[in-house]
């Protein structure tokens, strides 16, 4: 057995005095430290700024990423982070803002704020919009949390039960846990729609009282668009609850239909997602959430409104309260044509942007007002785009997935035989192989230079192979990963063993996941004098 | 068309091989009354329009490059060495997807378990999990896993005032639909007003450290006090603070939680901001979140991976304690580069930098005639100056001056009208203090 690690530990690669920055000499005279709150020992490694550099490089080498080739992950919308918007995200105006600026220094992010909530108000069809929630999953507390209140402002506080198909991502039952209400699972149909009988059941029986709402994924987590759902949301209405639209898969229904007029009450969205920004190994991301006038006064705050309307022609100077103070360190700023004024004529008073909490607020779900470093890169990736191009990102998604699926149906079983969303899912599994599972086909693909797509989910389908190639791929690397995968079909029946211990090229083979959670070694710091 | 590929010729081909003659048959499944609607958005724009743009915004900022800086309050200006943002900006890093395919993530896997443990060095426990979202979530988590610790027996959650305003909204929001108690921090107690609360029934008590005012209590008593009772010590820290102040650990914290922007994440008008959260071994289970732990391949090499999957949301769905999923895990990376370059020497002298300048800007300020500076207790980067004027008056006059001056106590406590929470780091050079005292000296 060896040892190695294919990159030492930062911690191993040090050594004592060492210093990996070049910091300046306190300019202040000295004061004593407080000898009896000092801590004695701090143990983080010492390494040069060379040693740190080799090292975090040599560790990206270790990973697959996006600017690397296809990553079909299903769910995760792992489309092209345009490297504009980093540049976007650098500027000192940005990067460099205090959260607590006080409005009148911070119009121009209240300003790109208040516009792309009015942006993704107008994709999804929805009054009002926060963007305040973290990411996916905080969006969908957010929404339960406002449902909840809104029954109980109502007098309803006993409609405590969520409907949630069985077909759900993770995300949406843990949610409504968290909020205090119960879930109630339906079960999905052969056509991988909510099952209708079950979901008269629960809302026409005797649960009826009890429903608060229901949660469901559009297009479904199937990538399947639920042909049923405007009879799903009258339903549900029907006994009182109120719809909430997961918006993960919002890349398959831009410009295509709005959520809002559907009928959905709230939904979120996934700026890291439908909006490029990027996921960053894990995170961050961005779960704006929308809903239509009803739960607007619940909105998670604070959001960003006009609290002072602008003025034509007064006698103010111009844009006062936006333009670079003729104080500062003296750097010029971009004050003629603003973007700030586009709503203001030339000469005139732009409005005063300023946050808000709404009224009957769920409160706050962050310090601050949000991941604001994903929603400016989502709206410079909107501005892109614009009203004609936001239609195209979600066809060419659409045509890609099912260019893909029309192809792997001749190799792959495809469980529903209808047109696809943004992305589909395959059986992984051969019955002339039956040794050779989804995950055995996933890390042989590895092998041929692509990563996998989403694995054993959803839960619905045995052996899933959820694929989500979106918009940004050509034609030809689809093509060249069909073709991979059509050699892994032909693979599993000839030398199965070949997927079953695969990855061969990876920098690991498989890991021993039993272990990791036996043996827990979750830090290798140097243990502290306790 | 911006980021698609697609020729006219492709897309053609493709059609054909699907079986259909537009793209726009393959929407039949959305009711045809609500299929393809207009939207009302500005036209599109060049990469060239786009980056004119996004600079005339930024500008509309009064940012830390234009300003000199004196404001914290939970958002630190700090110095982040260039090769922070470097590693940041490598494609590897920032365009992969959660470490769920370990053979092909061992570069965000090592870097997570790199960050999960110089977190266990600062803080004093056993093991961090790969983020939250924020300082404020983590102590959401914090109350979760007490409460879970405790059994849901206990339903009394105690919180100092002295916590940053926005966490204890947070915690709030977040337990809104339980069955618990959220108390201490409406008026002003002190540490010893709040062990008087402690009771059979206390699931957990929070503190901050230094406090939201700077300041350092004495802790030397509390843990035991808590522990006594039955109940769990979480400490909300300030990670730059523990570079030279002693670990929470050590202070017989069993939970510590906090936000990690202050090492290497810039100010970025409040996110992507870094939640810690770390934790002593005996709750090392109840954790929530994504956590890395080594393991071996299958040809017995050492490797990363994410462990004790079965507690998280994709496994456990609606018996899981927390829904996260996405965290901030590009955030630890920041961090984890920036802890390394730091490294044992650095982040203590940079600690001590910030303690030596906020100490004389302190001392200058309280001599001022009209001002006070509150030194009963001893402070890190952040103390409270009394101020002979509303806190918006002398901002306004040092914003003309090019300041940006410190955080105005009165909109978050009633009781501190005029009293201004002022942050000076190493990034403010002495001239920077002295000319900001002489103004403030201008206005006494
Ligand atoms: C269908 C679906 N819902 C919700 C989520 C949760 O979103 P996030 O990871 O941003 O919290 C995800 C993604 O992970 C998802 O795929």
């Amino acid at each position: 057995m060896t040892t190695e690690l294919l990159q030492p530990l930062i911690y191993d690669i040090g050594s004592p005095g060492r210093m990996g920055v070049n910091l300046p000499e306190c300019d202040v005279p000295k004061v004593e430290l407080p000898a009896a709150l000092m801590r004695e020992d701090l143990p983080l490694p010492e390494v040069s700024e060379v040693q740190v550099v080799r090292h975090f490089v040599k560790l990206s080498k270790l990973n697959y990423s996006i600017d690397q080739g296809l990553y079909p992950l299903g769910s995760c919308t792992m489309k092209y982070n345009p490297k504009i918007n980093e540049d976007a995200a650098r500027l000192p105006g940005f990067a460099q803002l205090h959260p607590l600026t006080d409005e009148s220094g911070s119009q121009g992010a209240l300003f790109l704020m208040r516009e792309l909530q009015k942006w993704l108000g107008e994709i999804s069809g929805f009054d009002a919009v926060s963007l305040t929630p973290a990411a996916g999953a905080q969006g969908e507390f957010a929404g339960i949390l406002m449902i909840r209140q809104y029954h109980r402002d109502r007098g309803e506080g006993q409609r405590d039960l969520i409907l949630v198909p069985n077909s759900a991502h993770g995300t949406n039952p843990a949610t409504v846990t968290m909020a205090g209400m119960h879930v109630h699972e339906l079960p999905s149909n052969d056509r991988g729609n909510v099952d209708m009988d079950a979901l008269h059941a629960a809302c026409e029986g005797e649960l009826r009282d009890r429903i608060a709402g229901m949660m469901v994924t559009v297009p479904s987590t199937l990538g399947l668009f639920e042909s049923t759902i405007l009879e799903v949301i009258a339903t549900v209405h029907d006994a009182g609850g109120l719809m909430y639209m997961d918006g993960a898969n919002m890349n398959a229904l831009m410009a295509a239909v709005k959520p809002g007029e559907l009928g959905f009450d709230v939904m979120h969205y996934n700026l890291h997602k439908t909006f490029s920004t990027p996921h960053g190994g894990g995170g961050p991301g961005s779960g704006a959430v929308g809903v239509n006038d009803k739960l607007a006064p619940y909105l998670p705050g604070p959001i960003v409104e006009i609290v002072e309307e602008g003025a034509a022609d007064t006698e103010e100077p111009v844009g006062a309260t936006l333009e670079s103070p003729e104080h500062g360190r003296g750097m010029t700023r971009a004050s003629q044509g603003s973007p700030l004024q586009t709503s203001a004529g030339e000469g005139d008073r732009p409005p005063l942007y300023g946050f808000v909490m709404p009224e009957k607020s769920i409160g706050r779900l962050k310090a601050f007002h949000g991941n604001f470093g994903m929603h400016l890169r989502a709206f410079a990736y909107i501005r892109v785009y614009g009203d004609s191009g936001i239609r195209d990102v979600t066809r060419y998604a659409v045509l890609n997935a099912n260019y893909l699926r029309a192809k792997l149906m001749r190799t792959y079983k495809v469980p529903y035989p209808r047109y696809c969303g943004h992305e589909f899912v395959l059986e992984g599994h051969f019955e002339d192989a039956a040794d050779v599972h989804a995950l055995d086909i996933s890390k042989r693909l590895m092998d041929y230079g692509f990563h996998p797509p989403t694995n054993y989910f959803p839960l619905i389908v045995p052996e899933a192979l959820l694929i989500e190639p979106t918009e940004t791929e050509t034609k030809v690397d689809l093509d060249e990963f069909v073709e991979a995968m059509e050699r892994i079909a032909e693979e599993a029946r000839r030398d199965p063993e070949l997927l079953r211990n695969a990855p061969h090229t990876a920098p690991v083979r498989r890991l021993d996941e039993v272990r990791a959670a036996k043996e827990l070694v979750l830090c290798c710091a140097p243990a502290l004098s306790r | 068309m911006s980021y698609i590929p697609h020729t006219p010729f492709e897309t053609q081909q493709m059609l054909v091989e699907i079986g259909v003659a537009t793209i726009d048959e393959l929407f039949e499944a959305v009711p045809a009354t609500h299929r393809f609607p207009k939207l009302d958005l500005p036209p599109p724009m060049s990469e060239m329009e786009v980056a004119a743009e996004m600079l005339a915004i930024s500008e509309a900022n009064d940012h830390a490059q234009d300003f000199a800086i004196f404001r914290g309050a939970g958002a630190y200006h700090h110095f982040i060495p260039s090769v922070v943002n470097h590693m940041l900006l490598r494609g590897e890093f920032y365009t992969a997807y959660t470490p769920y395919q370990p053979e092909i993530s061992q570069g965000t896997l090592q870097a997570t378990y790199e960050y999960q443990s110089m977190m266990c060095a600062l803080t004093g426990m056993d093991a961090a999990n790969a983020s939250h979202y924020d300082g404020a979530t983590s102590l959401a988590e914090a109350i979760t896993v007490a409460l879970e610790a405790t059994r849901h027996r206990r339903k009394k959650v105690i919180l100092s005032h002295a916590i940053h305003p926005h966490y204890r909204e947070v915690a709030r929001t977040y337990h809104q639909g339980r069955d618990i108690r959220i108390i201490g921090d409406r008026g002003r107690g002190e540490v010893v007003d709040l062990m008087e609360m402690l009771d059979e029934n206390t699931a957990m008590l929070a503190v901050q450290y230094p406090d939201f005012f700077g300041q350092i209590d004495d802790l030397s008593t509390l843990a035991d006090a808590v522990h006594d009772a039955g109940a769990l010590l979480v400490m909300v820290a300030n990670p730059m603070a523990l570079s030279i102040f002693k670990s929470p650990g050590e202070l017989g914290a069993d939970i510590v939680v906090g936000e990690g922007q202050p090492m290497g994440v810039p100010l970025g008008y409040g996110g992507p901001y870094l939640g810690y959260f770390a934790i002593r071994q005996k709750y090392v289970r109840r954790i929530a979140g994504r956590i890395i732990g080594e393991t071996l391949d299958a040809d017995g090499k050492r490797a990363f991976v994410m462990t004790l999957r079965p507690r998280e949301q994709d496994i456990k769905r609606e018996r899981a304690t927390s829904n996260i999923c996405t965290n901030q895990g590009l955030m630890a990376l920041s961090a984890s580069v920036y802890m390394a370059l730091m490294g044992k020497n650095g982040l203590r002298h940079v600690g001590e930098l910030n303690y030596h300048k906020a100490h004389y800007a302190a001392n200058e300020i309280n001599r001022l005639d009209g001002y006070s500076v509150d030194m009963s207790k001893p402070f890190f980067n952040e103390f409270v100056v009394a101020c002979p004027r509303p806190i918006a008056r002398i901002n306004e006059a040092l914003l003309a001056e090019g300041i940006i001056g410190g955080y105005d106590l009165g909109a978050h406590y009633y009781h501190l009208t005029d009293r201004m929470l002022l942050c000076v780091t190493e990034m403010n050079a002495k001239e920077e203090i002295d000319r900001l005292v002489e103004i403030l000296g201008g206005l006494g």
